[in-house]
């Protein structure tokens, strides 16, 4: 079990209010996805559900039993942090075997339960090593193995890929997830990287100042984003936003084209530019189009074969369908 | 600009280094070499410094008329056990202020190191009378609580140094995976703050082992420890330098002794874990 729901939290340090009053329901096995830009309020948001941070009011309750004031190590959940926060002066074995040490676990099915998590995670020949003595991706994984052996009724990450490298930070997100299919166990997941969260998320809660933008499955966040900021925060590159007669045209007071969703011309189109930037990523090339009187820049994303020249007249063809609209308020328009 | 360090100036560095390291050792060695003449070589003018007839009759007649021994045993239990109880005191309340600090945290840390400012003879009447109606005086435990309470500001100091300079995630990591306050402090604070409790612990030590003022005051006979032996040969008019010289030297050396192989921890401790 582990359904996690936040009835009208808030929080406030000082006089800054961190988190306005907010709900959300996190149901039993679901792969949530915090995102949002750093001081979003996200991390605060799980440090909260963790019980590392009080609550200035509202409730928590996980599994339908109130937890507001539960301390953290009677929430019966995991945490992985950022910086791991492994402890430096025991062997990887002793860090694993922490939490059962804490939940007074008989020894050998201590030792059961360490073995089949550092074979899971291949932490086998690194089991009496120090963590000072292992690698950023060995420790992510010892952070891992110490937050599974517990069987906890949620999961909760820290931005826990950031101090990886790119390729590492791959690798580790499918692992993550492969692990999510293995275990079905809840998982909340804190980033700012919105690659992490659509890869991995069946949920995405998007927050903005502590407010939460939108909640949607990722390609509900995709096809059909609430507001701007969701439209322009999920997507990479990000969606182009025009605003003013262009947006009229369409009866919206702006308008956004993924650039995925514009094909590009030489020779004739509906919106005239000129060739700025081209990125070549080999399978695509993403081109920076300007002086096209609707927006200081538009992005196109295009077959990576395709050859232009800094300087060349372009023609862009966004497809109409896939144009999304937004009112005044920033909010959408169906 | 990058300034290389000639040999020259890496010279003069290393003596005058030397000088004023020397200049801070005189009086220690001037006491040693003291306990090893006749009192007569000890007061004469001008002073002998090497050549004279050594002699270890001082030791002799020291060792028989004071029991060395008890004087030994009542500095280790005051000493240790002061630092001891000051540990077991300080460590929770540096936690606290280090990991969960109020707004008041800052003044309550100078507060207790104002204490330190007062000379400790504006509170000896007091704490004499205390003594008195509770029947502490010339006892261990009361040198122990007196000498705890007039070093625990730098324990407390120190400690919250230390443990500044471990990341507050890995003690909420042990609270996740299950730990209670008591655990967190035993399993994860404490081993991983090793060096700098050590450091506390020998700095305090020593810092016990040398105080005068309230072991000289509070004691007589049963609970008096090498700082009274030492007194016990000063005389106001100075005929026994090579027997205070021999006491002396005998109360120092075993702190000198121990200092000398903690070095290390000495160094890391007096600099307040400025350095890592």
């Amino acid at each position: 079990m582990g359904q996690i729901q936040l009835n009208q939290v808030t929080k406030t340090f000082g006089n800054v209010n961190v988190i306005p009053p907010l709900d959300l329901t996190i149901h039993d096995g679901e792969f949530t996805v915090f995102v949002g830009p750093s001081g979003c309020g996200k991390s605060t948001l799980l440090r909260m559900i963790a019980g590392l941070e009080d609550l200035t009011t509202g409730s928590i309750s996980i599994d339908g039993v109130d937890a507001t004031d539960t301390p953290p190590a009677k929430r019966g959940l995991a945490m992985v942090f950022q910086s791991y926060a492994l402890y430096p002066h025991m062997s990887v074995r002793k860090n694993i075997a922490f939490p059962m040490r804490m939940a007074k676990m008989p020894e050998d099915e201590q030792n059961r339960r360490i073995e089949a998590a550092a074979k899971a995670l291949n932490l086998t020949d690194y089991l009496d090593r120090r963590p000072g003595q292992l690698s950023g991706g060995q420790r992510q994984r010892v952070a891992i193995g110490r937050a599974i052996v517990r069987e906890p009724s949620a999961f909760l990450f820290d931005e826990p890929l950031s101090n990886l490298d790119a390729a590492l930070r791959v690798g580790m997100r499918l692992e993550i997830t492969e692990m999510h299919e293995r275990l079905k166990t809840t998982m909340i997941y804190v980033t700012h990287d919105q690659v992490e969260a659509m890869t991995m998320a069946d949920k995405i809660v998007v927050l903005r100042a502590g407010i939460i933008e939108q909640v949607g499955s990722p390609l509900e966040l995709y096809h059909s984003p609430q507001n701007e900021f969701v439209a322009s925060f999920i997507g990479s590159p990000k969606m182009n936003l025009i605003k003013g007669e262009e947006a009229a045209k369409h009866g919206a007071a702006t308008i956004g084209i993924r650039p995925e969703h514009t094909g590009v011309s030489m020779t004739e189109g509906m919106w005239k530019g000129r060739v700025g930037v081209s990125e070549h990523l080999g399978s695509d090339t993403f081109i920076h189009v300007h002086d096209t009187g609707l927006a200081d820049m538009i992005t196109v994303r295009i077959n990576g074969d395709v050859q232009v020249k800094h300087g060349d007249t372009i023609y862009l063809n966004p497809e109409l369908d896939k144009l999304h609209k937004f009112g005044a308020d920033g909010k959408r328009i169906d | 600009m990058a300034r290389g360090i000639t040999n020259q100036r890496k010279a003069i560095n290393t003596a005058a280094a030397w000088a004023v390291g020397l200049l801070i050792f005189f009086p220690i060695l001037w006491t040693i070499l003291t306990s090893f003449k006749t009192e007569a070589q000890a007061i004469a003018d001008p002073p002998i410094f090497l050549g004279f007839n050594w002699t270890l009759e001082n030791y002799a007649t020291v060792l028989e008329r004071s029991n060395y021994a008890r004087f030994l045993w009542n500095s280790i239990f005051i000493a240790g056990g002061s630092t001891i109880l000051g540990l077991i005191i300080a460590i929770p309340a540096a936690w606290s202020m280090a990991f969960v600090p109020s707004k008041r945290t800052k003044d309550i840390l100078l507060w207790m190191l104002s204490t330190k400012m007062l000379p400790a003879v504006g509170v000896l009447y007091p704490i004499y009378l205390i003594f008195i109606k509770m029947g502490l005086l010339d006892s261990k435990i009361g040198l122990v609580v007196v000498l705890m309470l007039i070093n625990l500001p730098i324990i407390i100091w120190m400690l919250y140094t230390y443990f500044k300079e471990i990341p507050g995630e890995i003690l909420e990591a042990a609270r996740m995976d299950g730990a209670s306050l008591k655990e967190e402090i035993l399993f994860v604070l404490t081993p991983m703050a090793i060096p700098g409790i050590a450091s506390t612990l020998l700095l305090n030590f020593i810092l016990a082992w040398n105080e005068a003022f309230w072991t000289l005051n509070l004691t007589a006979v049963n609970a008096a420890p090498l700082t009274a032996f030492i007194a016990s040969y000063s005389s106001p008019e100075g005929l026994f330098f090579a027997k205070l010289s021999a006491a002396s030297t005998m109360a120092i050396a075993p702190i000198l002794i121990l200092g000398w192989f903690s070095q290390k921890q000495l160094v890391r401790g007096l600099t307040f874990g400025a350095v890592k």
